[in-house]
């Protein structure tokens, strides 16, 4: 029976939408071969209670690896761990995630196995043995469609794009801890600096609210954290390059070509021309806002719905609405 | 300090990109090129390391191209790298092939830093540099936004969801690089005289055949026609109630 195996990442212990994504891919392209899904997740002693949520999204069985030094991202450590897993596993096609993790870890796996990797896909599916992608080029300007020449076929899926599809499979969890030294590592993740807790990251939230040059100054930022506050947890601020270069918000927060991609559910542009590296980066939005005095700007050429007008008056007035639509919830 | 730097000629940030009429590749027409940005920012980063080293050390640029290449490697020169290889191959997406042609250059190198920009902006795939880590077992990190050199070993800044990571790594070592706070200087008039009688040497590349076999290549298709809601904040009721029962947004 074919395998494919979805590499369902932990972040602190815990599994998130990213994990149960990569899982329902592995999933479907399982039921459309009548094969089964595996999952397998890496990380320090105890996750395999939260390993076992991944059956909720499909995963027939469930390999947790356990070791102190997998309990945050090492690359040297998860390839060591994962290579040895996957090499062992005959499977027809692995799924990671295009996460920073996924993205910096699926490489390294494929070239390990002698295989090469589809990053970043937006669709895929199976047909005659064979795994097709279709993954962005040029920022997403462009699609390529590929067929994966090699087994296992090894790609990793766009976040955001795939749903977390719930398939209640029994899905055992079985858990080994691998035999892995840590003082013979040659990276080291000495510190990590997180950004405020709670806040998502941009290119996972489901809402974004992203100021450019028309924000005037750092100093008027507040205006869209309120407008950010107002639509819940899963929302994050984005920004142009132009600000970001200026200084007034961290590259963390940049949304383009040489920035973040992101596909939330929502993108509201505030005082953000619309210039062709910016677009790059949010235009699959499913819907785009664009509040900006100038009614020529490229960007309500993207926009799904914009308002003209001086966003100083603009955002405040929408913060109120939105917290009183809310309020009504 | 001995660094080599591969980056890779694509189609300016700023192109139109548009299907050819054989649907597998882009029209070329009017299209200029340039270093990849994130490549920018590495060669960047291994003058500024040679500049704070009083100039000690060789920085080496590296690309895998057709013949057109060489004027990247050109710019790359002016910027302040020493010498250049053109490896004379087609690429592809495959960045496994890719990268396995710059190992069969690399491998016998002494370098103690090999960097690379994170992602070229033409494929996005964001894998040769780490796949080169691999195939060379040389530690690699990638998403670094800036890193200092202590003796063998390099501290880097590594950028992540949510925040950023400390990270040591033993030399030799692969860098990927993202964008961080030096911007890649524009080759001045002098640079780029200097850079005509650098070495560039030329040599065809042992490349492998691609296993990301393109089926096809497509345009997205252009998003509906939006709709200006109104002016100013008046607008906004209208807006919220859109969101809220046409888009179901929020």
């Amino acid at each position: 029976m074919e395998k494919v195996l979805a590499v369902a990442e932990q972040r602190d212990g815990r599994f998130g939408a990213a994990a149960y994504e990569v899982v329902s891919v592995a999933a479907k392209l399982a039921q459309d071969i009548g094969g089964a899904a595996h999952s397998v997740a890496l990380g320090g002693s105890g996750i395999s209670s939260a390993a076992s949520s991944l059956g909720a999204y499909g995963a027939d069985s469930i390999s947790v690896i356990e070791h102190d030094a997998l309990t945050d991202y090492n690359p040297e450590a998860w390839v060591l761990a994962l290579e040895e897993y996957i090499r062992s596993g005959d499977y027809a096609a692995v799924v990671f995630s295009a996460t920073t993790i996924g993205k910096d870890l699926a490489p390294r796996i494929a070239a390990h196995l002698d295989v090469p990797l589809a990053s970043d896909v937006t669709a895929v599916e199976m047909s005659d043995g064979t795994v097709s992608v279709t993954r962005p080029v040029f920022s997403g300007k462009a699609f390529a469609q590929l067929k994966i020449d090699a087994s296992p076929a090894l790609f990793s899926i766009r976040p955001n794009v795939f749903p977390a599809v719930e398939r209640p499979r029994v899905g055992d969890v079985t858990t080994s801890t691998p035999d892995l030294n840590a003082s013979g590592f040659r990276v080291r993740v000495i510190e990590r600096q997180g950004a405020d807790d709670g806040v998502v990251d941009v290119s996972e939230a489901s809402m974004v609210v992203s100021g450019g040059r028309g924000m005037k100054g750092p100093e008027n930022w507040d205006l869209l954290e309120a407008l950010r506050g107002a639509l819940g947890v899963d929302s994050a601020l984005g920004a142009s390059r132009a600000v970001v270069d200026a200084g007034w918000r961290p590259h963390s927060e940049q949304v383009g070509q040489t920035g973040k991609t992101v596909a939330p559910k929502l993108y509201i542009a505030v005082g953000i021309s619309g210039a062709v590296q910016h677009l790059a980066g949010m235009r699959t939005a499913k819907t785009i806002v664009a509040i900006n005095r100038d009614a020529d700007a490229p960007i309500f050429g993207v926009a799904d719905y914009g308002i003209v007008g001086d966003l100083f008056e603009v955002v405040p007035r929408l913060t109120d609405e939105i917290t009183a639509l809310k309020a009504e919830d | 300090m001995n660094v080599i730097v591969c980056i890779k000629r694509v189609p300016d940030t700023e192109a139109r990109i548009r299907v050819d009429a054989s649907g597998s590749s882009i029209d070329k027409s009017g299209i200029k090129y340039d270093i990849s940005p994130y490549d920018a920012f590495a060669v960047e980063a291994a003058i500024r390391l040679k500049e704070e080293s009083q100039g000690q050390g060789d920085v080496s640029v590296l690309t895998l191209g057709d013949a057109s290449s060489g004027e990247t490697l050109r710019k790359a020169l002016a910027m302040g790298a020493d010498r250049a290889v053109l490896l004379t191959g087609e690429v592809s997406l495959d960045g496994l092939a890719t990268a396995k042609a710059l190992v069969s250059e690399l491998e016998a190198s002494e370098a103690d830093l090999f960097l690379f920009g994170i992602k070229a902006a033409d494929d996005d795939q964001q894998q040769v540099g780490q796949m080169v880590g691999a195939l060379l077992d040389r530690p690699c990190v990638s998403g670094v936004s800036s890193f200092e050199v202590y003796g063998r070993m390099a501290r880097c800044r590594r950028e992540v969801e949510g925040g950023s990571e400390t990270v040591e790594v033993d030399l030799p070592a692969v860098l990927c690089i993202t964008k961080g706070p030096n911007e890649p200087r524009l080759p001045a008039l002098k640079g780029i005289m200097a850079a005509k009688k650098k070495p560039l040497e030329e040599r065809p590349a042992m490349i492998s055949k691609s296993r990301l076999r393109l089926v096809g290549l497509f345009t997205p298709p252009v998003r509906a026609e939006g709709k200006i809601v109104g002016e100013g904040p008046d607008a906004v009721p209208e807006l919220v109630r859109i969101l809220r029962e046409d888009a179901h947004a929020i």
